[in-house]
C-alpha cells in the first residue's frame, strides 16, 4: 500500500497534498552564519553568476536552480545544503550562546550546525548520533561550516549519560528523530517503497525512550523540541502523548515562519490530549516543501 | 534524513578510536589517544612530554602568520590522538572520551607544524603573513587540490593559500610551498570544481 493513503483524512486538500508529494523537492542552502553574513553569501553567488532566490520566510536561505557543491561560497563553508523544513527545528527550539544544548541524534549535522549558528558558536553543544559510520559525516559538516563549540558522542540517545561533561543538565535539547521518513519522499520515494505498519512500530518505541530522555536531561524550565520528517500520527502526537504522561513536561505554543496544521488528537482507535494541538504538521502542498512534524515542550514548572 | 553526504573525516584524519573509561588511565603522563587532555598553558607546566602548550600555539599562529593571539580567548585547546591540536569553545570537564571536541587545528608534534584547511578558513581571515593572495585561475586550481609553479619570494613551508571574493581576501586553504611550487594541501572530501571568476568589483 501507498502509506500517504493514510493521512488524505487528516489534510485539508488531499489532491493538492498528492500532487505536492510527487513533484521533486527545489534544492535548498541555508546561508551559515558562523563563517559570513547573508549579504556576503550573497554577493558571492551574484559574483559567480549563480541563480537563487530566499525563500520568503527567511532571509537567510535560498532555492537555488543547481547544486550548491561547485560554488565558491559553499567551498568556504558560506552555505550548507540542507531541506527547508529541516530549518525549523533549530529556530523552534531558540538555542541562545553560551547555553548548555544537546542534540540527541544529531547526524549528519544540517540542525546541528544551525544550532551552532544561532549560538554564535559560543556555549555547549552536544552532537550525539548512535550510528558511528553517519558521525563522520556530522563532524566533516561542522568542521567545513567552521563550528568549535561541537563536542560529538556515539552512544545510544534512550540512556544518555552527562557524566563525561561535568555538568548535570542541558538548558535545552533537541530530538530529531529517526522516523519512517515519509515527509521526505519528494527527494527519495524509495521512503514510501520501503514503509510498514511494523517499522512505525519498532521506530515509535525509539522515539518515546529518546524523548522521555531528552525530557529528563534538561533542566527544570528548559526546552525540547521534537521533530520528524513523518505523517504517521504513532510517531507524532502519540510519542508526545506517551511522554507527557511519563514525565513532567507540557507541549506549549511555539511561532514557527511556515503554514501549519495544527498536531491531531485522534487517530484510529487512539485518542491524544488537547495540548498536542500545539504542535506544527508541515504538509508538503502548504509550502511546497517535504513534510514535517515540530513541537516544543517546555521541562517541569 | 535531509542534507549534504559527506565523503568522510576532514584532513584525511584518522578516524578516532571507541572511547574509554579516562579513569583508567588518569594518572599516567603519556599522551591517550583516546581521549582529549587540555593543552597546559605554558611549556612550564608540561606534563606530558612532547604535548605543546597553549603558548606555543599561539605563539606559532603569531609567528607564522601574523595571527593575534587575541583570536583564540575564545578557545580551550585540546591534544587527542598524537600531536593532533583541537579548538572548543565550550566547557567540559577535563580529560574527556568523546568522538569529537571543537574543531581539529593543527598538527604537532613534528618539526613543521601544519594548520588544517578548516582551521585556516576559520581563523584565517586575520592572517598578516605568510598569506598568498591567488588570481582566479590559480585559486580553481588550488581548491580543485592541484599542485601549480608559483613566484612566491616569502617563507617557505605551509601558507595560507586565499583569493578575493565578495569584498574581501577570504582563506581557501592550507599550501605547501616548496621549490617554486605551491602544493594544495585541500583534503579529498572538500576539493571542489568551482569556476574561475574574473571580479570586476
Amino acid at each position: 500500500m501507498n502509506p500517504l493513503d493514510r493521512y488524505e483524512a487528516l489534510v485539508d486538500d488531499p489532491e493538492a497534498f498528492r500532487a505536492a508529494c510527487e513533484r521533486p523537492l527545489p534544492q535548498v542552502v541555508r546561508v551559515n552564519r558562523i563563517k559570513a553574513d547573508v549579504e556576503r553569501a550573497r554577493r558571492a553567488l551574484d559574483e559567480e553568476g549563480v541563480d537563487y532566490e530566499p525563500v520568503d520566510w527567511h532571509p537567510g536561505v535560498f532555492r537555488m536552480a543547481d547544486k550548491p557543491g561547485t560554488t565558491w561560497p559553499y567551498v568556504h563553508g558560506w552555505l550548507h545544503g540542507q531541506e527547508e523544513v529541516s530549518v525549523l527545528p533549530s529556530l523552534a527550539l531558540d538555542p541562545q550562546p553560551g547555553e548548555r544544548v544537546w542534540d540527541a541524534c544529531a547526524a549528519p549535522g544540517s540542525k546541528t550546525t544551525h544550532l551552532a549558528a544561532l549560538m554564535a558558536d559560543e556555549g555547549t553543544l552536544v552532537g550525539n548520533d548512535n550510528n558511528l559510520g553517519r558521525l563522520s559525516a556530522l563532524r566533516h559538516n561542522a568542521e567545513r561550516l567552521g563550528v568549535t563549540n561541537l563536542a560529538v558522542t556515539n552512544t545510544d540517545a534512550r540512556n544518555y549519560s552527562l557524566k563525561p561533561f561535568g555538568f548535570d543538565a542541558f538548558d535545552r535539547a533537541l530530538v530529531d528523530a529517526p522516523c519512517s521518513c515519509e515527509g521526505t519522499c519528494r527527494k527519495n520515494p524509495d521512503a514510501l517503497d520501503d514503509w510498514s505498519i511494523d517499522h512505525v512500530r519498532s521506530v515509535s518505541g525509539i522515539q518515546k525512550g529518546i524523548l522521555r530522555r531528552a525530557v529528563q536531561a534538561t533542566r527544570e524550565g528548559g526546552t525540547v523540541v521534537y521533530a520528524t520528517c513523518t505523517f504517521a500520527p504513532e510517531e507524532n502526537e502519540a510519542v508526545l502523548a506517551h511522554v507527557l504522561d511519563a514525565e513532567d513536561c507540557r507541549v506549549v505554543p511555539c511561532e514557527v515562519p511556515v503554514d501549519t496544521a495544527p498536531g491531531v488528537t485522534e487517530w484510529e482507535d487512539d485518542t491524544y490530549p488537547e495540548e498536542v494541538r500545539h504542535a506544527h504538521r508541515v504538509y508538503p502542498h502548504l509550502n511546497d516543501t517535504g513534510g514535517f512534524f515540530l513541537a516544543r515542550l517546555e521541562v517541569g514548572a | 534524513m535531509s542534507d549534504d553526504p559527506a565523503p568522510g573525516p576532514a584532513d584525511g584524519s584518522d578516524r578516532d578510536g571507541e572511547a574509554v573509561d579516562a579513569a583508567d588511565a588518569a594518572d599516567a603522563p603519556t599522551n591517550d589517544g583516546q581521549r582529549f587532555d587540555r593543552l597546559p598553558a605554558t611549556p612550564a607546566d608540561r606534563v606530558v612530554p612532547g604535548r605543546a602548550s597553549r603558548a606555543e600555539v599561539l605563539d606559532w599562529w603569531d609567528d607564522r602568520f601574523g595571527i593575534p593571539p587575541e583570536t583564540f580567548d575564545g578557545h580551550t585547546f585540546w591534544e587527542k590522538g598524537k600531536g593532533k591540536v583541537w579548538a572548543f569553545a565550550g566547557d567540559v570537564a577535563d580529560p574527556i572520551a568523546v568522538e569529537g571536541l571543537g574543531m581539529s587545528l593543527l598538527r604537532t608534534r613534528q618539526e613543521h607544524w601544519k594548520p588544517t584547511t578548516n582551521a585556516v578558513q576559520r581563523f584565517g581571515r586575520g592572517a598578516t603573513r605568510n598569506v598568498v593572495v591567488l588570481d582566479p585561475e590559480p585559486a580553481a586550481r588550488f581548491a580543485r587540490g592541484e599542485d601549480q609553479e608559483l613566484a612566491w619570494d616569502g617563507d617557505w613551508g605551509y601558507l595560507i593559500a586565499a583569493h578575493e571574493i565578495a569584498g574581501g581576501v577570504e582563506p581557501i586553504g592550507v599550501g605547501l610551498y616548496l621549490h617554486g611550487e605551491l602544493r594544495s594541501t585541500v583534503p579529498k572530501g572538500r576539493r571542489e570544481d568551482v569556476a574561475i571568476v574574473e571580479r570586476t568589483g
